[in-house]
């Protein structure tokens, strides 16, 4: 089965218009990216700047490559990402997006169903209630940024792989991507999503998510760097097509394992 | 009549290796990568009440800054093994950097701080063993601080020696600082006495003939 007419209909939801900020974000900091190269160069080289700067940007792309292999081979599915009392939590737990606080999507709970596609066998979308009725857990974490901070939380929702296996998903699948509601799209390896600590949180702290920490429903990934916990999910897709993400794409490294 | 010592002409020897030359100068390559790039990441979050000028950074933004760290890594870290290895077997570290003892790293800091310790190419005073030594243990530490701050879930254990993930950010700061540190004294001291400068090119430096032994 293929997975590209899923994939397609989840592309054309969102639609070029919806990105055009982004867009000009992301090539505002290619410009910048591309001018910074050009000082680097001078530095290492200090001729043929304009053709190697394209070279430059080759290598340090295939070298991102090749540090998502290594972190694929240190990543060990048995351990655990180390928990926090509750008196550790970071109060209060920062906001971070691409966008600022005030724009965060407001999700309608109860007209909300999460949609599937890709690699997986039962595609019915998903209700918060028959999300809820799933085994639940939960764990305080730390989330660690790509910036470097840091903040410790509390989560709570179904484990992943539970999820997973509940739906028919192909589990020897490469990736796992997602979809949401503020347009933010990212991607996770299956050894990442099968992680014990790996959940589809629907709470932070003791209640439902609230819209900053990405109601209805996000993905907590505590042996991930934070840009790697997408928020508010619309959609899951299985797939064996490197999905990328909206930072990945603009040269983040994608695994991003801690 | 044999002539006396100071008669003698000057010789040149090989006082740096080649595998030391090619090896420093990789280093300083891979070094200004990581620090120019290091303070980009660091100006995204900064530890401390200041951030870097934007000029003495690399990456042009957070994410160009971590495609650069994590590619020079490689480069740091290949040719630091690759001198770790050279220096254990060839004799280098022992015969040029020890013996290190207190008394002398003293007797030499007072004659350099006024200004009585003559530098001798090819042999270096207690306290020049003092600041390689420290720089490499320096180096190590940045590798181990940044390998925690990488992989604080996957090395925990490595980051619970630093106080964890937030202890090694710390870590990993005061070893850059103090590779800057050694590298300010390090270029100042080769300005001072530049004849130190070409050996480092050539590996050859003339040794007047009063030193021979």
């Amino acid at each position: 089965m293929s997975d590209r007419p899923v994939l397609q209909r989840l592309q054309r939801r969102i639609r070029l218009a919806d990105h055009k900020p982004a867009l000009e974000k992301v090539q505002r900091r290619l410009f910048l990216r591309q001018s910074l190269s050009l000082g680097a160069l001078t530095l290492l080289s200090g001729c043929n700047l304009s053709e190697d700067n394209d070279a430059t940007d080759r290598l340090l792309w295939s070298m991102s490559r090749w540090n998502d292999k290594v972190q694929a081979a240190l990543f060990n599915p048995n351990k655990l990402a180390p928990v926090y009392p509750e008196s550790a939590i970071t109060q209060p737990f920062p906001f971070n997006a691409y966008y600022e606080e005030a724009e965060a999507p407001v999700v309608d709970g109860d007209a909300y169903k999460l949609e599937l596609g890709g690699k997986i066998a039962e595609k019915q979308p998903w209700t918060l209630a028959q999300l809820r009725a799933l085994p639940q857990t939960s764990q305080v974490t730390r989330h660690i940024c790509v910036e470097g901070w840091s903040a410790i939380g509390k989560w709570g929702g179904v484990p992943f792989r539970t999820f997973l296996e509940r739906v028919g998903a192909d589990l020897t699948a490469q990736y796992i991507g997602f979809q949401c509601a503020d347009k933010y799209h990212t991607s996770i390896d299956m050894a990442t999503a099968l992680h014990p600590q790996t959940i589809l949180a629907l709470d932070y702290g003791d209640a439902a998510l609230p819209t900053k920490y990405g109601y209805p429903l996000k993905l907590r990934v505590p042996t991930k760097l934070g840009f790697k916990n997408p928020k508010h999910i619309a959609a899951i897709f299985v797939t064996n097509d490197y999905p990328g993400g909206y930072w990945e794409d603009q040269v983040y490294n994608w695994f991003s394992g801690s | 009549m044999a002539p006396t010592d100071d008669e003698r002409p000057a010789r040149a020897r090989i006082i740096h290796p080649l595998f030391v030359r090619i090896t420093h100068w990789i280093n300083a390559v891979a070094m200004i990568c990581m620090i120019a790039s290091g303070l980009k990441i660091y100006n995204a979050s900064p530890l401390f009440n200041f951030s870097i000028p934007s000029w003495l950074t690399l990456g042009g933004w957070l994410g160009g800054a971590i495609a650069w760290h994590l590619a020079a890594l490689w480069l740091l870290v290949g040719n630091g093994l690759a001198y770790l290895s050279y220096g254990f077997f060839s004799g280098h570290f022992r015969r040029d950097f020890l013996p290190l003892s207190p008394r002398d790293i003293w007797r030499d800091a007072i004659a350099a701080l006024t200004l009585r310790l003559p530098h001798k190419l090819g042999a270096y005073n207690a306290v020049q063993r003092l600041l390689y030594v420290s720089v490499l243990l320096m180096g190590a530490g940045a590798v181990v601080s940044g390998l925690a701050i990488w992989k604080p879930v996957q090395f925990q254990e490595l980051a619970g020696l630093m106080g964890g993930y937030e202890g090694a950010r710390l870590v990993h700061f005061c070893m850059m600082a103090g590779i800057v540190g050694f590298v300010v004294v390090h270029l100042a001291l080769v300005i001072l006495v530049p004849k130190t400068l070409p050996p480092m090119i050539t590996g050859r430096a003339l040794i007047p003939a009063k030193e021979h032994t």
